[in-house]
């Protein structure tokens, strides 16, 4: 690994950095903050730090805190947390402190070690001399019969045909020939050491330009105002959505299926998106700001349940129809009240399909009241129940209302943007090395020298190969 | 034949492939040994089977999802990927013995989550109905199954390491002499983690794009996102660990076992224990 370490950071003791000593001076002290900027156990310990520290928001409740749990700690804890910043400890100015660091801290480790790094890249060395040759991991010396001029361009069409394509130096009547494989791979570090700036400048600029709301939209309403998510601040869109439609589909277990609202955009008068399904997974944007399904719920104004009544013993069916709550006289003197209806009752009651309505039947002149279901497609059902009255259910006209999150965040695309370039660097830094390989023609001598600053054992296999394929020539 | 028949031929083949390796530290037999790994691959190539009949199934069903929609479908899947890195390194770098470390992992999984979970197939919830959830959960799975595979080594690498500290200088014998060197070890827990830290990167960014579809924030400090970023953060340090002098070695491995159990946690601990928006895999 020593080789390893010393070529990627290319300084003979990257970690004693310089003078650490504080001295009175002001270069000193500056000197001093820079290379603490620049150490890399500062990003160890910075990492470390981040790491514990993100446990805490994961274990107290953020945002603001539910009363159950204020009720579990105590009231001097509930101040210590408070003041720490607990309940919003991502935001809270130590963990942002502990960000700026980081970014520093990664610039600061860029500044330090790419000129170097890039001076390998562009500056390479040439020549294979003596001292550079025991540097070297790798090296085997051939005898070869010919004169310089001819091996040398034999070694470099060996090179171009097996390696890479070389560069010739003539130095004192011997040829040097270097060639190389992926130098730009040593900027994998620097390529997610950038990345990471990046997401975080996509970050600020969502923060500063975007915004994340909430708006709810009764079904025939539409709305060109939304709720901030923090603070319920009022936000006007400049054109207005409206909610056409909202259904959900439930599985015949009762779990959800689908939430779908149908969405309509009018912008300047014009009907500029007409009634186009959003559904979780699918959303809608309009001029940068995109919408979410994200709930729903009844609107709970100017409902109306509908039920038919019928007695048992014959005669026209009767139609009610009555708001939630509300109780109504019935044919044979006792009252009924709805108390409340669903859409799909299967998530209530797997063996049953779509609507129904629970109600609650009092005997004339009082007594024990009876709750039960009716529903809406099994009309005959009620009729197992044996009272006098049979109900059905017809439906409600109730409203729903649609719960969207509505988003705009001009940063996204810079965030992605980083997000590609960790990707990328990732794979640079870790499954690329840079390969070189020299070839030295001195009097009937071939010396051939390699080595790679990552994957030396892969590298060795490969210069194996090559040392063989010129012995066979 | 059933998908749970297949799956319970495989937990069976990884309990022989888990006995043959613990025999092969033993008896030191070639032939032991290429039995515990024969066992896994064997073991592979049925829970490949039945994770795609599984995958059968739910068309079947008329449901239609790949199985990686709840905790047992996630258990089984990571039971898999675990087999799937081991397989990799065993034929790459042919150091057998670390079977004996990484085949458990493997085994518990499809062990817990054969006998002790609810393995119905269930249709999707809106949230899950994207192809995102594929991208994700392979990308994540297949960076915590590295993540375990380095922690089978970090263990050995303990083992190994504290043997030969109290027996002074001299190679340490018994079983511990069918162990690697301890550099083999360390360099064995390095590539395991450079192979999982990308996957987790990747992990950690399909995660964010997906949240951003769905719910329009690509990060919302959830606890789901915040522990995957600690686990980031975990590795992040080991890697830059590995260029500083007095933490390599033994601290490197200590860090790497850490980070798997701050990936575990953040696997089950957080579906289990805590709260949030990540809730499809709890319960199960």
């Amino acid at each position: 690994m020593k080789n390893v370490r010393e070529d990627i950071f290319f300084d003979k003791n990257p970690w004693k950095s310089g003078s650490v000593t504080l001295t009175t001076s002001n270069r000193g002290f500056l000197q001093a903050l820079w290379d603490f900027f620049c150490s890399l156990k500062l990003a160890i310990f910075l990492l470390i730090m981040l790491a514990t520290t993100s446990i805490i928001g994961t274990v107290i409740p953020q945002g603001t805190p539910p009363p159950e749990y204020l009720q579990t700690i105590s009231d001097g804890k509930y101040k210590i947390y408070q003041a720490l910043g607990f309940f919003d400890m991502y935001h809270s100015w130590w963990f942002i402190l502990l960000l700026y660091l980081f970014t520093v801290n990664i610039v600061a480790c860029s500044i330090k070690r790419l000129p170097r790094v890039w001076k390998v890249i562009s500056e390479p060395t040439l020549v294979m001399d003596d001292s550079f040759e025991k540097t070297l991991g790798l090296t085997h010396d051939f005898k070869m019969n010919g004169d310089a001029a001819s091996l040398r361009d034999k070694m470099t069409a060996f090179l171009k045909g097996e390696f890479a394509e070389p560069v010739v130096t003539e130095r004192e009547g011997e040829f040097h020939l270097f060639a190389q494989k992926t130098p730009y791979s040593r900027l994998g570090v620097y390529v997610v050491h950038l990345s990471i700036i990046v997401i975080f400048i996509g970050a600020l600029l969502g923060s500063f330009f975007g915004y994340k709301a909430y708006v709810n939209i009764v079904e025939g309403t539409g709305t060109s105002v939304v709720y901030s998510r923090s603070g319920q601040k009022p936000i006007e869109l400049g054109f207005t959505v409206r909610c056409e439609d909202f259904a959900v589909t439930f599985y015949d277990t009762g779990a959800p299926k689908e939430f779908k609202s149908l969405l309509t955009v009018i912008d300047g008068g014009q009907v500029v998106v007409d009634k186009r399904p959003i559904i979780v997974n699918d959303p809608l944007t309009y001029k940068g700001i995109t919408f979410y399904q994200s709930s729903y719920g009844p609107a709970g104004e100017g409902g109306l349940y509908h039920f038919t009544v019928r007695e048992r013993k014959g005669g026209a069916p009767v139609k009610l129809s009555l708001h939630p709550g509300e109780r109504t006289l019935l044919p044979d003197g006792s009252s009924m009240q709805g108390l409340e209806a669903a859409q799909e009752v299967s998530q209530f009651v797997p063996q049953f399909r779509g609507a129904a309505a629970r109600i609650e039947v009092t005997p004339k002149g009082g007594g024990e009241p009876q709750a039960f279901i009716v529903f809406q497609n099994y009309p005959e059902f009620d009729a197992q129940r044996g009272a006098d009255l049979i109900f059905t259910y017809d439906g409600s006209d109730e409203k729903m209302f649609t719960g969207l999150q509505v988003a705009k965040d001009p940063g996204v695309w810079v965030v992605w943007t980083g997000c590609s370039l960790m990707v990328i660097g990732c794979c640079m830094a870790f499954f690329m090395s840079h390969k070189r390989v020299w070839i030295r023609v001195r009097k009937g001598h071939v010396t051939l020298g390699g080595s790679a600053n990552k994957n030396q054992p892969g590298f060795q296999l490969a210069f194996d190969a090559l040392v063989d394929k010129l012995k066979q020539q | 034949m059933t998908s749970s028949m297949l799956f319970n031929i495989a937990t069976f083949s990884y309990l022989i492939s888990m006995l043959a390796f613990f025999t092969f530290l033993a008896v030191k037999s070639k032939h032991v040994g290429l039995a515990g790994s024969l066992a896994s691959y064997f073991g592979f190539i049925v829970h490949t089977a039945a994770i795609l009949l599984r995958w059968k199934e739910s068309y079947d069903m008329g449901m239609g999802h790949a199985p990686l929609s709840n905790l047992y479908e996630s258990v089984v899947f990571f039971a898999w990927t675990i087999i799937l890195i081991f397989g990799i390194i065993d034929l790459k770098y042919k150091y057998r013995v670390v079977g004996a470390f990484v085949v458990p992992f493997a085994l518990l999984g499809m062990a817990w989550a054969q006998l002790g979970m609810e393995s119905g197939i269930q249709p999707l919830v809106p949230a899950l109905q994207s192809n995102w959830l594929l991208y994700h959960v392979i990308t994540c799975f297949l960076g915590y199954a590295a993540f375990a595979v380095a922690c089978g080594i970090s263990i050995m690498y303990l083992i190994k390491a504290g043997k030969e500290d109290s027996a002074g200088t001299t190679q340490a014998g018994g079983i511990i002499s069918m162990f690697p060197s301890i550099k083999i070890l360390d360099d064995l827990n390095y590539k395991a983690i450079i192979i999982g830290f990308p996957l987790l990167t990747l992990g950690i960014i399909t995660g964010a794009a997906w949240a951003n579809y769905a719910w329009g924030t690509y990060w919302s400090w959830d606890p789901k996102e915040t522990w995957s970023l600690i686990v980031w953060f975990i590795y992040a340090a080991f890697l830059h660990a590995r260029f500083t002098r007095g933490w390599v070695g033994k601290k490197a491995a200590v860090l790497s076992i850490v980070g798997f159990a701050a990936t575990i946690f953040c696997y089950l601990g957080v579906n289990l224990l805590l709260s949030g928006l990540h809730s499809y895999g709890g319960g199960g």
